[in-house]
């Protein structure tokens, strides 16, 4: 690969030919686009350009209740949504100094483990096909609808999920949630195992993604990725485990990490990480059983939007749903930075607070953004078909590239 | 909490810089730290190189825009020593005019895109940057939208009346 000679502009020789890849590309899987410079088959350079889904979260966030954010957070990496949300929740509740009850941070981790599973399912499961294998793809999307089914009996919505609200969740979970995450937890390992059985020793998808694209710790340091990316590359690092939050503390769990970080180590991160976050949910699972099953969210009148046919009916509750909506509660005057492991590496609030009813300046610090800019430093040399399955193994998100 | 408290990480600081570092703070526990932009690669090469530091993974780089101060455009650094497990914050305030500052993709490879939205953003300059261009916005856009004279919708704009809106 190294070996291979580099034409420049004013070489006589010079047959490089320039290939658009996107902004729609039925291989990129969302809006991206990259110009290459191709010599055969092989990439000699590339210039990523994105910002064509901008939506300028950041700008609108400074004109909006902390909880109108909830759902700009929804659209940044919309394969896991509710970890978003939740991030921003925590965030808010750092701010203000709130305390939730346990039951809340178990009913969270629940739902963030969920939503990592079905972001590494699209994951893995584009990855095989675009290795072509269509089948773990299809197999495995079952489960993400039966995920998105409990989150509609949670929050009423499935992609887009504005789940929860500042000091815990706007319902109780139904029973109907419990049975379906029970059928979740019983058959999915299962269809994961399957799942592996088609890929982990499958001689094809081993030739296609094994030393491809390998990178370095130092590197993947020098770039600030994280999440399964760096965890691939050998680099043990895991805000949950780190700077637990949502009392990641409570529960046992491991974090894998790879060693050589090229997408056959990736994909083997994203498979055991989803069975890690299993035993999450189980763990949480029995831990709730000695929680009281009423609390769903702490006792925060200031910040918590009281029930409607209080609201209706009960003059104290009327007046705490006029100050929530007209933004009239006090906040302190800081700035917060928390932190939350989103599935695919660190989702970062920056929040600066001057005591309004929004934020001062609000930054997001968005790990698909972060986590592509060495796309196309590290494609050079690399072979198109080689770019293309890199691509969809560092799970770029188009919504949290740009933001 | 890390190995390495905010006390001793600040007495190392102040003993390498003495005055040229202030502190700001230590909101939610996290020390955040004033330099000014002569010192700031030396600051950061200090925290990232030191043993005992070894402030080794840049989290982030953003600004803010704080129209009624002198120093109107801040530029926020946060590290993060992964060895120690300690977050700092640091700050560097430019007046409005003269947004220059050292780049630090000198020391990290991922600061790169993190300046350019910040250029994109505020129009802070990164010197020495290898491609300081737009990132985020279109190329030939004018302003620098995130600066708070920069309104939330177009003010030329018939089509949307304010008292559809209820404004």
């Amino acid at each position: 690969m190294q070996n291979h000679p580099v034409y420049t502009d004013n070489d006589p020789q010079n047959e490089l030919s320039t290939l658009n890849l996107g902004p729609t590309h039925p291989a990129t899987h969302g809006v991206f686009q990259n110009v290459l410079q191709l010599d055969g088959e092989r990439i000699v350079s590339g210039v990523s350009t994105i910002g064509y889904i901008h939506r300028a979260f950041e700008k609108i966030a400074e004109h909006r209740p902390f909880y109108q954010i909830t759902p700009l957070t929804d659209r940044l990496n919309y394969c896991s949504s509710p970890i978003n949300n939740m991030g921003w929740h925590m965030t808010v509740e750092k701010l203000l100094g709130i305390e939730t009850p346990k039951r809340v941070d178990y009913l969270r981790i629940i739902i963030m483990e969920l939503a990592r599973i079905t972001d590494h399912i699209i994951c893995n499961g584009v990855l095989g096909v675009d290795t072509g294998a269509f089948t773990g793809f299809m197999y495995m999307m079952e489960y993400r609808e039966l995920v998105y089914e409990i989150y509609e009996e949670v929050c009423g919505s499935r992609l887009t999920t504005n789940i929860g609200r500042i000091g815990g969740f706007e319902r109780n979970f139904n029973a109907i949630a419990f049975r379906k995450l029970r059928k979740f937890l019983k058959e999915f390992p299962g269809v994961l195992k399957e799942f592996e059985s088609l890929f982990t020793r499958n001689r094809i998808f081993i030739d296609r993604t094994r030393d491809v694209a390998a990178v370095t710790a130092e590197d993947a340091l020098s770039y600030s990725w994280s999440g399964p990316l760096l965890r691939a590359a050998g680099v043990d690092y895991d805000v949950r485990a780190m700077e637990p939050y949502s009392s990641y503390e409570d529960f046992e769990f491991e974090v894998p990490v790879g060693s050589n970080g090229d997408v056959y180590n990736r994909f083997l991160v994203r498979n055991e990480e989803m069975w890690q976050s299993l035993r999450l949910i189980e763990q949480a699972l029995v831990k709730l059983e000695k929680e009281p099953t009423d609390i769903f969210h702490a006792d925060v009148p200031d910040f918590y939007l009281p029930p409607k046919e209080e609201v209706y009916n009960n003059m104290e509750a009327l007046i705490y749903h006029f100050k929530i909506v007209m933004g009239e509660v006090p906040t302190p005057t800081t700035e917060v930075y928390h932190s939350v492991e989103g599935a695919n590496g660190e989702l970062g609030f920056y929040l600066v607070n001057d005591g309004g009813r929004s934020p001062y300046r609000l930054h997001f610090r968005r790990p698909s953004f972060i986590n592509y800019q060495m796309y196309a430093p590290m494609s050079r040399g690399m072979l198109l078909s080689d770019a293309i399955i890199n691509m969809s193994s560092l799970n770029v998100i188009a919504g949290e590239l740009d933001a | 909490m890390g190995k390495i408290t905010n006390e001793e990480l600040l007495k190392k600081i102040t003993g390498k810089f003495q005055e040229q570092v202030t502190t700001v703070g230590e909101p939610f526990g996290l020390l955040t730290l004033e330099t000014g932009r002569e010192q700031i690669i030396d600051v950061l090469t200090y925290l990232k190189n030191d043993p005992a530091l070894q402030f080794n993974f840049l989290t982030d780089i953003t600004a803010i825009h704080y129209p009624e101060q002198e120093k109107q455009i801040g530029i926020i650094y946060h590290l993060h020593s992964l060895v120690n497990n300690v977050r700092i914050r640091l700050k560097v305030f430019l007046v409005d005019g003269d947004v220059h500052i050292p780049t630090a993709t000198v020391l990290w490879n991922g600061a790169n895109w993190m300046e350019r939205e910040t250029y994109d953003y505020f129009g802070v300059i990164f010197d020495g940057h290898p491609d300081l261009r737009r990132i985020l916005n279109v190329d030939d856009m004018v302003a620098h939208p995130m600066r708070k004279e920069f309104p939330l919708e177009d003010p030329n704009r018939v089509d949307k009346k304010d008292y559809f809106f209820g404004r």
